[in-house]
């Protein structure tokens, strides 16, 4: 391969500037970290409520958030992004369409977050619904028979067994918002694939760039996997079969 | 922008037909190799010997660490050393999809199999069935069994990721819909458009996992 | 030193052979019976896709030409020509690695590429400058502190505006688009003020726009970036046939019948005219065919 290798590139100086390409890449694994994160906490919330609706006897209320699931999980995240960020603004009313557009404090950043957030809400609110499910039936009705509304069930009863039920494949969810943060370069948040880009550009050693930005989501899905593992040790509970792995 | 134009859908017809139906040649194709490989994963990561469960378990967590989109990349700019020539985006892509859906796969199987009852086991082997035999005729197909629904969510997961060819240049649909789009310059038709479709198609599907779920609930 | 040893290292890496390079491109070719071009959706209108999603423009029939000329030395006239579709991104890694022969974009000839890849003879210039609404009644860089600026992801108009800012002290809010046609998309969704882009492919995508009056291209030049085909470094024999055909066309006159037709008359898929003459030092370097880098202009 007719390739020019230098291992030194992360230590040069950009053109235009006095960082270094390894300040780029640190700001990128901070954007990236932001994203992943804010996107992930707005998934728990509107993941665990919505999976809890659709356990709801109600039927409207259960296929509200049916729908919510169907509607972010069948469409492609690249396509959600997209549509977020040039369309949903045009259906504001003018001034408020401009000023999302224009004045709005991180707009890239917050469009990002929330679409992230609600694509990755879908699939928890799957995992949570199946956590659910999974639980006998008498958890429900030994709860009800005991005097507890319906939410008070699902808050002290429910819910608490559930989640700890769903920790193992909420860990993939966890790491795939990492992974899936990747595509927040396509409305420009300057996280690492976006700097990955940057610096292919600004310095002509392509391969060494994407070397590093790889390791680097590698160590960010590692550590979440990590982290769910030390979540799931400390909160199993007692008598049920514990999964290894 | 104000005014849509959605006119344009009309001449993007024939090029959305022909991305679509290389969407769907590599999700299909993505989807019975990674199933096939990830069932031969999952049986190295479950088996006794020592060496070969954790390479494939390191290879399982590798892939699933890393964002599809640079595996994608590297999956093209690494193919033409290993084979000696170039081969082309699509082919690439295909390659690709089936190592690392077959990751994904794998973990499922994994799970069907330790889900299938020991007791199945024994019995197969107090039959005399050998080990193999009672892996290919008792274990897996209830494994498959199980893990149906779970395997063609995987597959609808799947069938959305197959956007992100984009990166090397493989003409799938929502490529087909771009350049339509830039051509016209009526991207945000275009992208409404492909949309509706992945969505049409993942709905449907997901309808189907669900009739599905009802009718493979083994009842206990 | 350090070179060898990462080389090597990558080698042990992959353990397999290297691609067998040191034998050119040309016995490749003919090797393999075929010719991989790479291409550019929409690089207007130097290389990007027309109706029928095949690949047109300036560079393609430039290409085109260099093609043949391998046909009549190799005495391959059935070579198979292939198009594979790069990006900014991708495309010099493509070259490098054997999977492209020839690129065909608008890839701007600079010192930090010619150390990945060789460049043919400069058969572009374009001006780095930026596209407003006319409305907005902005005619200089210097009008746009604190206003959102987009540019896309990836090129060198980033490091120019980031470099401007500097010197003239001005502070845009800089927003990126993955591709030309989403930073467009931002200027005409007012997401951004104005797009500082190659003023070619500006004028590509006002012309194809909803509303081509609505904007202008304005302000001061940014940069000059000479525009080449792109190959791989280090195969003379190669390098040699592509720069003897590009300046066989420039000494007799065809460069300028492909310059008119793809930039001075109406051009698919809308059939618009960009109506965009040769620039002074096109026009010298048609005269006098050179592959240096932007930095010696």
């Amino acid at each position: 391969m007719n390739y020019h290798w230098n291992w030194g590139v992360f230590g040069e100086q950009v053109k235009a500037g006095e960082e270094t390409y390894l300040d780029w890449l640190i700001t990128g694994l901070g954007w990236t970290l932001a994203v992943s994160l804010a996107a992930w906490l707005l998934a728990l919330l509107i993941g665990i409520a919505v999976g809890a609706l659709r356990t709801a006897p109600s039927r409207p209320i259960a296929l509200l958030g049916t729908a919510w699931v169907e509607l972010f999980r069948n469409i492609p995240l690249l396509v959600q992004m997209f549509l977020w960020f040039f369309v949903v603004p045009e259906f504001l009313p003018p001034d408020w369409g401009l000023w999302v557009k224009q004045e709005m404090p991180a707009k890239e950043f917050a469009t990002a977050a929330l679409c992230l957030g609600f694509f990755t809400s879908a699939r928890v609110a799957e995992q949570v619904r199946a956590g659910i499910g999974s639980l006998p039936r008498g958890q429900r009705d030994a709860a009800l028979a005991l005097g507890l509304t319906l939410p008070q069930a699902y808050r002290h009863v429910i819910l608490p067994q559930a989640l700890r039920i769903v920790i193992p494949p909420l860990t993939s969810e966890f790491m795939n918002v990492f992974k899936n943060s990747s595509i927040a370069f396509a409305i420009g948040v300057m996280e690492l694939t976006f700097q990955a880009r940057q610096m292919q550009e600004d310095s002509e050693q392509g391969i060494e760039t994407y070397l590093a930005v790889t390791l680097l989501y590698f160590i960010c899905a590692f550590t979440a996997n990590r982290g769910m593992a030390w979540i799931e040790a400390r909160t199993r509970v007692p008598g049920l079969i514990a999964r290894t792995s | 922008m104000g005014e849509f134009d959605f006119t344009v859908w009309g001449p993007s017809l024939p090029f959305i037909r022909d991305g679509l139906l290389f969407t769907l040649r590599l999700t299909l194709i993505a989807m019975s190799g990674g199933i096939f490989f990830g069932t031969l994963l999952a049986l190295a990561r479950l088996s006794p010997f020592k060496p070969l469960s954790l390479a494939a378990g390191a290879y399982v967590d590798t892939m699933r660490s890393i964002p599809l989109v640079l595996v994608i990349l590297w999956f093209f700019l690494v193919i033409p050393f290993i084979t000696g020539t170039p081969v082309g985006a699509e082919t690439s892509a295909i390659i690709t999809f089936t190592a690392f859906e077959a990751a994904f796969y794998c973990e499922i199987m994994r799970s069907g199999i330790q889900s299938v009852p020991r007791g199945q086991v024994w019995a197969a082997q107090a039959l005399g069935l050998t080990q193999a035999q009672t892996m290919i005729h008792v274990v897996l197909p209830q494994a498959l069994r199980n893990m149906l629904p779970v395997l063609l969510t995987q597959t609808i997961v799947l069938f959305q990721d197959t956007s992100l060819v984009y990166a090397i240049g493989a003409k799938d649909m929502l490529k087909a819909a771009d350049v339509v789009g830039k051509n016209y310059n009526r991207p945000v038709e275009m992208i409404v458009l492909s949309a509706l479709i992945y969505f049409a198609i993942c709905f449907s599907l997901s309808l189907a996992v669900r009739q599905l779920q009802k009718r493979v609930a083994i009842v206990r | 030193m350090h070179r060898r040893l990462s080389t090597t290292l990558f080698l042990v890496l992959l353990a397999v052979p290297a691609f067998a390079q040191d034998s050119g491109t040309l016995k490749k070719i003919r090797d393999s019976g075929g010719i991989t071009l790479g291409i550019r959706e929409s690089s207007y209108p130097l290389s990007y896709l027309d109706e029928k999603q095949q690949p047109i423009g300036y560079h393609i029939d430039i290409c085109n030409r260099i093609v043949d000329a391998v046909k009549a030395k190799l005495k391959l006239p059935a070579l198979k020509v292939t198009h594979q579709a790069v990006t900014s991104q991708n495309r010099i890694p493509l070259v490098s690695n054997g999977t492209v022969d020839l690129e065909c974009g608008s890839t701007t000839n600079n010192e930090a590429r010619q150390k990945q890849v060789a460049f043919a003879p400069t058969t572009f210039v374009t001006n780095v400058r930026m596209a407003v609404k006319k409305a907005s009644g902005i005619q200089s860089l210097g009008q746009l502190g604190g206003k959102p600026v987009a540019t896309t992801t990836g090129t060198t108009s980033v490091q120019l505006m980031r470099a401007h800012e500097k010197g003239k002290g001005i502070d845009f809010k800089e927003v990126y688009g993955k591709d030309h046609a989403d930073s467009f998309l931002m200027l005409e969704t007012d997401r951004a003020v104005a797009f500082v882009m190659d003023d070619n492919l500006l004028a590509g995508l006002i012309a194809t726009s909803k509303a081509p009056n609505n904007y202008a291209i304005v302000g001061e030049v940014l940069s000059i970036e000479p525009i080449a085909i792109m190959l791989r470094r280090g195969d003379p024999e190669f390098k040699k046939l592509v720069d003897d055909t590009v300046k066989g066309l420039m000494k007799k006159g065809e460069i300028d019948k492909l310059y008119a037709r793809w930039f001075m008359s109406p051009i698919p898929p809308r059939q618009v005219n960009l109506n965009f003459p040769k620039s002074e030092l096109l026009k010298f370097l048609i005269e006098s065919p050179s592959d240096a880098p932007a930095e010696s202009y």
